[in-house]
């Protein structure tokens, strides 16, 4: 069986908007963001693709196939456009 | 080394004293401005959304980048977030260098690194009552391979 983790998904931009919340506490199976994301993409229908997107853990970039953690916060963070 | 987030004008003579060293011969700053078209649309307001802690480690990862390539002195950024109108300051960067070669040049680095790697959103309003959320469509990749 596949151990549940309690996490925290932080959404910015356009995927803030489209699940309609700035964070939330989730328990999930993912074991790395890539299958997180493609849970919540399942879930919520945000059209960005993977590729388009990159993964921060605990407010630090990290990889798409880096292991989670319980109580990891992950943010996914779409295409940015500072300056 | 200095960056800040803020959702206040930003006022550069405020952050000009950060650059000040008796061994500077000279300041390079940098203003972006929020113009009033993009892509042949035209621009009301905009919108800076960030995503602070991370944005704050970048930036300073950014400015180290800087500071280990050119000989400066001293380096200092700030980004707006929150509602803009036009004509405001969305980012300042301010560079003090011994030469003003090397400040040019960091300063150059330090603007075109933080556009495609700083967790930082713009959501743009037009005057036709749409609104969107701009991005170079390159920069997902290029911030990627340049930050490994």
């Amino acid at each position: 069986m596949t151990e549940s983790r309690p996490l925290t998904i932080k959404y910015f931009a356009q995927l803030r908007e489209v699940r309609g919340l700035s964070s939330e506490d989730r328990q999930s199976t993912a074991a790395t963001p890539a299958d997180l994301y493609a849970e919540l993409q399942n879930q919520y229908g945000f059209s960005l693709p993977q590729e388009r997107l990159r993964v921060a853990i605990n407010d630090r970039f990290a990889e798409w196939s880096d292991g989670l953690q319980a109580h990891d916060t992950v943010a996914f963070i779409p295409p940015v456009g500072g300056g | 080394m200095f960056f800040e987030l803020t959702d206040a004008t930003i006022e550069p003579q405020r952050y000009r004293p950060k650059l000040t060293d008796s061994g500077a011969g000279g300041y390079v700053s940098f203003e972006g401005w929020v113009r009033d078209r993009n892509e042949g649309q035209i621009v009301t307001a905009l919108e800076y959304e960030a995503y602070p802690e991370l944005a704050q480690h970048e930036a300073q990862r950014i400015l180290s980048e800087a500071y280990a390539q050119f000989p400066i002195r001293a380096i200092a950024c700030v980004h707006r977030t929150g509602y803009l109108q036009i004509g405001e300051l969305a980012v300042w960067i301010g560079v003090s260098a011994t030469h003003r070669q090397s400040a040019f040049q960091a300063c150059e680095y330090t603007i075109d690194q933080l556009k495609v790697r700083l967790p930082i959103w713009k959501k743009e309003y037009y005057q036709n009552g749409h609104s969107h959320w701009v991005h170079c469509s390159h920069c997902a990749a290029k911030a990627a391979s340049s930050s490994q």
